[in-house]
């Protein structure tokens, strides 16, 4: 079963994101939304944790989160793809089931 | 689709129940069902009629209740939750009801996907 | 089933997972996902309560609450173990309960099994993953 998992926390504040990295099936996927979006970004302390990723993650982010946070044009990690709410209901579909890691 | 939502935080501390609503929406406009959206810890507060956001806000009580009545979604806030918060009916906002934790399950097993918001 | 029934879920089987990883007192996630796992109990469905993170803090032993006047909720963990065996034994209800603790988690914190108020499966987080894998319902908080 392929899981989709959803990571609403800012790296810089809560472990959510890390814990979901280590436990996470390979080949599961992440999608960032709310305070996640900031774990998107291409230069900071923490873009490591998406950048080293061993488990052949699928990662997503919400642009509708990029956007209420002045992000839309901030440098993102190569490796992630932007989706809106019809995106999300997709990515939702496409799973079998969701966690979030809340 | 059917989908079953749950909204664990209150609509003036988090933006759990914003993002939910907006998915809901979403998955409605492509065709899915929102079977229900159980409301459960401070999410509950999404349910009290007495709120009034300021002029310049959204107010998310009340789209709650006009997305369910349009498009037939069970809003349920969790009794005990409820009680704890002097969330009752005599405060319960247009399209929501109260009823117990069990509708949460039943939910999990009727939903072909259940997805949590909250913190 | 409980009364209050409205979808059609008569012979539905799912596998719940219900993740804790919160610490108690501090915020009520903990006390409040409690009475969800209890509830859960009346449907009859397979469940497992996994224990991760600040969440294994819930299930060490000696919760003393009365100085802050919070609610004591350790002792309700009792029940859910009861709620474990109950269902075990009865091979007339096809439902299995599993409790689990991650094992990176209890050992980051300085814990070990003997520690907690309940009787775990302890896991590593490869084994645990491949458990997360196969659930149909994760209810987190």
């Amino acid at each position: 079963m392929r899981i989709l998992n959803v990571v609403n926390k800012s790296p810089f504040e809560r472990n959510c994101l890390e814990s979901c990295l280590r436990l996470a099936n390979s080949g599961s996927s992440i999608l960032l939304i709310e305070d996640g979006v900031y774990a998107a970004l291409g230069n900071t302390a923490k873009s490591t944790l998406i950048k080293n990723d061993q488990k052949n993650l699928g990662f997503y982010v919400l642009i509708n989160d990029l956007d209420a946070r002045g992000l839309s044009e901030a440098p993102m990690i190569d490796s992630i793809s932007r989706v809106d709410y019809d995106g999300f209901v997709d990515l939702v579909v496409d799973h079998d089931s969701i966690h979030s890691w809340l | 689709m059917k989908l079953g939502l749950l909204v664990n935080e209150g609509p003036f501390n988090h933006q759990a129940s914003d993002t939910a609503y907006h998915f809901a929406k979403a998955a409605i406009s492509k065709g899915h069902q929102v079977l229900r959206v159980f409301f459960y810890f401070d999410g509950v507060n999404n349910a009290n009629k007495l709120s009034e956001p300021q002029s310049d806000d959204r107010n998310i009580v009340k789209m709650w209740g006009e997305l369910a009545s349009a498009h037939n979604i069970d809003l349920v806030v969790c009794v005990a939750a409820g009680l704890r918060r002097g969330l009752k009916e005599e405060v319960l906002a247009d399209g929501f009801r109260i009823s117990g934790l069990g509708q949460m399950i039943e939910l999990g097993l009727a939903a072909d996907r259940t997805i949590v918001f909250g913190d | 089933m409980p009364e209050d029934s409205i979808f059609e879920t008569k012979g539905v089987k799912k596998n719940f997972m219900f993740v804790c990883n919160k610490a108690p007192y501090g915020t009520i996630y903990a006390l409040e996902a409690l009475e969800m796992i209890m509830i859960s109990a009346a449907f009859e469905q397979h469940a497992v309560i996994v224990f991760i993170d600040d969440g294994v803090f819930q299930i060490k032993k000696g919760h003393n609450t009365k100085s802050t006047g919070m609610k004591n909720f350790s002792p309700t963990f009792g029940v859910v173990s009861m709620e474990k065996e109950d269902a075990d034994e009865d091979d007339e209800i096809d439902m299995v309960w599993r409790i689990v603790v991650e094992k990176e988690s209890i050992e980051a914190r300085g814990l070990s099994e003997e520690d907690l108020v309940l009787e775990t499966e302890v896991l590593s987080s490869g084994e645990l993953s491949d458990l997360m894998a196969k659930q149909d319902v994760i209810l987190t908080s």
